[in-house]
């Protein structure tokens, strides 16, 4: 295996972005950003892989236009995957153990809030019977926490608690779209939304786009004092059916989780779009009590489609960059209700 | 003033899928007023029945009817339904196992409230009076009412037909789509009768309509250019054949017309002259339409006409086809 790390992170989060669904405006600065963090220029970058999708953009081949962003003069080495940022890095890792190539930026980016993105999600669904009554994103979720609820494994005001600490950590990030904290009581005396979930449970409708830049053994040392070296990566993916799973478990992650050992981890970045999810995957990953989950605030406070997953990756190895821990998780999830599940952990060697 | 133009836009179309056996026999089933799970290795009943075990891995053949009364295992509120839902009034979505299921099946809940619903309830399903071979056969569930006869739920079978093998699923999704800044730019150019482009300050090119970035360096297009509304023909082809939504009657010529001073050429139609006179190398001009038809559009543009001047020379556009 070729050592790979994360070198570089660029992001953009907002409630709405006063731009085309196509986001080239939007990625040329972060691109800016990856060559300034790496004193690239665009032709040191021997991969590029980017994740988006057309349902969210409202037009066939969305991709393509992004790739105006780059400048294909000469041609590039271009791929994308219609899955969040953090299967575009997947997708990118592999390329660079190939042997192919030694350095790549992933990116991703979606306008959320051109369509009704609960509604659009319909559509990564079975097509015979599940699609047809268009069961929109957060009533599948409220599905998922009345069973936890229902089986004692959490209640509101577990759910009110992850809510609240991602608030208050969302204060401390210039990114995040909802933020300030408050009480557990205080959020809990708000009006019930999708029974049993409070509005504060939902992310928040996102639009967004981020990169991450990649770089094997000598490349990465290059550019980063101490690189966020990628220690272990894998996925996995459950039923999507709601009625074959058990909902108040994710086996996909917990064997994401096993594949690449948790043990160690100090952060971890979790991509959890509902508050219940965050306490399902705490508990799959087998997380030790005294890591410290999601400091970013994470996805219940600003949670850009498509590129949520991949910035969970990038806000943990900024911390491995920073020398504020040495071993560092992120996750992405995708699908209904946790149904697809990404496990990358990071480390910092001295 | 907002940064961009933005108008409402219908991306719809019908999915037209084949079924295959199981999904087939369920939907079958349901056309029928039965509701048909399939039986698992592990001995489980799921419904809709998986087209393949999750275990073995084979096919799943052993079918099993089931009643169309269940126990709801999970449910949620859905306060502001959104189009395509089974209702468009606040109701519920569960989870239901039937009776003789081991396995939920996701529908809709009828109720009024919150407060009517919990896990454990009894339901059942509702029938559509025309039933196609649907999941939307099932209309929803609805609590079983103390009050009901032992008849509850049974719906009466459709004289037999073939079985199921096709669904169509009509998709349609809404959006607000923006166009870019640079793009706003250039349709709010045109309701002024002017056609704007932008150079990069890389490599000097000049695009219009305006990128948010030359797809060559990769930079933001900064600098506005006005373009004239003069070109050349680069290339061209002749429309013979009709299409739904054809506004003009074939055949008609669709053209780049590369602008002076534009690096990119924009398509429009040629008029005013016979289809098969067109040429490359063609000098025309931008006819309009009478000012007050101007919107934020190209159509402003009515078509490009011939102004009759000589050729212009190949080497002035090779570069630019």
């Amino acid at each position: 295996m070729r050592e790979v790390a994360v070198v570089g992170f660029a992001q953009r989060q907002m409630k709405e972005f006063d731009g085309s669904p196509t986001c080239v405006e939007l990625l040329v600065p972060l691109f800016e950003e990856c060559y300034e963090q790496t004193g690239w220029t665009r032709r040191d970058v021997g991969f590029w892989c980017s994740g988006s999708s057309d349902y969210l953009a409202g037009r066939s081949f969305s991709f393509v236009q992004a790739v105006d962003a780059i400048g294909v003069i000469p041609p590039v080495n271009e791929s994308h995957v219609e899955m969040d940022l953090a299967w575009a890095m997947y997708e990118a890792w592999l390329k660079i153990q190939t042997g192919e190539v030694d350095t790549a930026v992933v990116y991703a980016f979606g306008k959320s809030s051109a369509g009704v993105l609960r509604r659009t999600l319909a559509l990564q669904l079975e097509p015979y019977t599940m699609t047809p009554l268009w069961p929109d994103t957060v009533s599948l979720a409220g599905l998922q926490a009345r069973a936890g609820i229902d089986a004692g494994l959490w209640d509101e005001r577990a759910m009110a608690e992850v809510a609240n600490r991602s608030l208050t950590d969302a204060e401390k990030n210039e990114y995040a779209v909802r933020k300030g904290g408050s009480s557990v009581e205080e959020l809990l005396a708000r009006p019930v939304y999708a029974d049993p979930l409070r509005k504060h449970d939902c992310a928040p409708v996102t639009d967004g786009a981020a990169a991450l830049v990649l770089a094997a053994g000598d490349r990465a040392r290059e550019v980063q004092d101490r690189p966020a070296w990628i220690d272990g990566i894998s996925h996995y993916v459950d039923p999507m059916s709601m009625g074959t799973r058990d909902l108040t478990r994710s086996p996909s992650a917990a064997r994401a989780a096993q594949a690449v050992g948790v043990a160690g981890v100090e952060v971890a970045e979790l991509h959890a779009p509902f508050s219940h999810q965050e306490l399902v995957l705490r508990r799959e990953l087998g997380l030790a009590d005294d890591v410290v989950v999601n400091p970013s605030g994470g996805a219940l406070t600003s949670n850009p489609m498509f590129s949520a997953g991949g910035i969970r990756i990038g806000e943990a190895a900024r911390r491995i960059w920073s020398g504020e821990a040495s071993r560092t998780l992120g996750h992405a999830t995708s699908g209904p209700a946790l149904q697809q599940n990404l496990v990358c952990t990071l480390e910092g060697r001295s | 003033m907002s940064r961009t133009l933005s108008a409402p836009v219908t991306v719809a179309f019908d999915y037209t899928r084949s079924t295959g056996p199981v999904l087939g026999r369920f939907l079958t089933g349901l056309r029928d007023g039965v509701v048909v799970g399939g039986r698992t290795s592990e001995g489980r009943v799921v419904v809709p029945p998986p087209e393949f075990d999750p275990v073995t891995h084979q096919q799943v053949t052993d079918f099993v009817e089931v009643a169309s009364t269940g126990t709801v295992t999970s449910w949620t509120w859905v306060p502001e339904p959104v189009a395509g839902q089974p209702f468009d009034r606040p109701f519920a979505f569960a989870l239901v196992t039937l009776e003789g299921a081991d396995a939920p099946l996701l529908h809709a809940l009828d109720v009024a409230s919150p407060d009517q619903v919990s896990t454990g309830m009894q339901v059942r399903v509702r029938w559509a009076e025309e039933r196609v071979g649907a999941i939307t056969d099932i209309v929803c569930f609805e609590p079983v009412a103390e009050l009901d006869d032992a008849d509850a739920g049974a719906a009466a079978s459709q004289p037999g037909t073939d079985p199921v093998t096709k669904v169509i699923t009509p998709v349609a999704l809404d959006y607000l789509y923006a166009a870019s800044p640079e793009e706003s730019a250039f349709y709010r150019g045109l309701a002024e009768g002017r056609i704007l482009g932008q150079r990069c300050p890389a490599c000097g090119k000049v695009y219009v309509p305006p990128r948010s970035a030359c797809p060559v360096d990769g930079v933001a297009t900064t600098e506005e250019v006005e373009l004239s509304e003069t070109g050349t023909v680069t290339t061209f082809c002749i429309v013979n054949v009709p299409f739904l939504g054809q506004r003009i009657k074939p055949p008609y010529v669709s053209a780049y017309v590369l602008l002076d001073g534009a690096d990119i050429a924009v398509l429009h139609l040629i008029l005013d002259i016979p289809a098969d006179e067109v040429r490359m190398g063609m000098r025309v001009k931008a006819v309009w339409k009478p000012r007050d038809e101007w919107g934020t559009t190209i159509e402003n543009i009515s078509h490009f006409s011939p102004t009759g001047d000589p050729d212009a020379d190949y080497d002035t556009y090779k570069h630019h086809l």
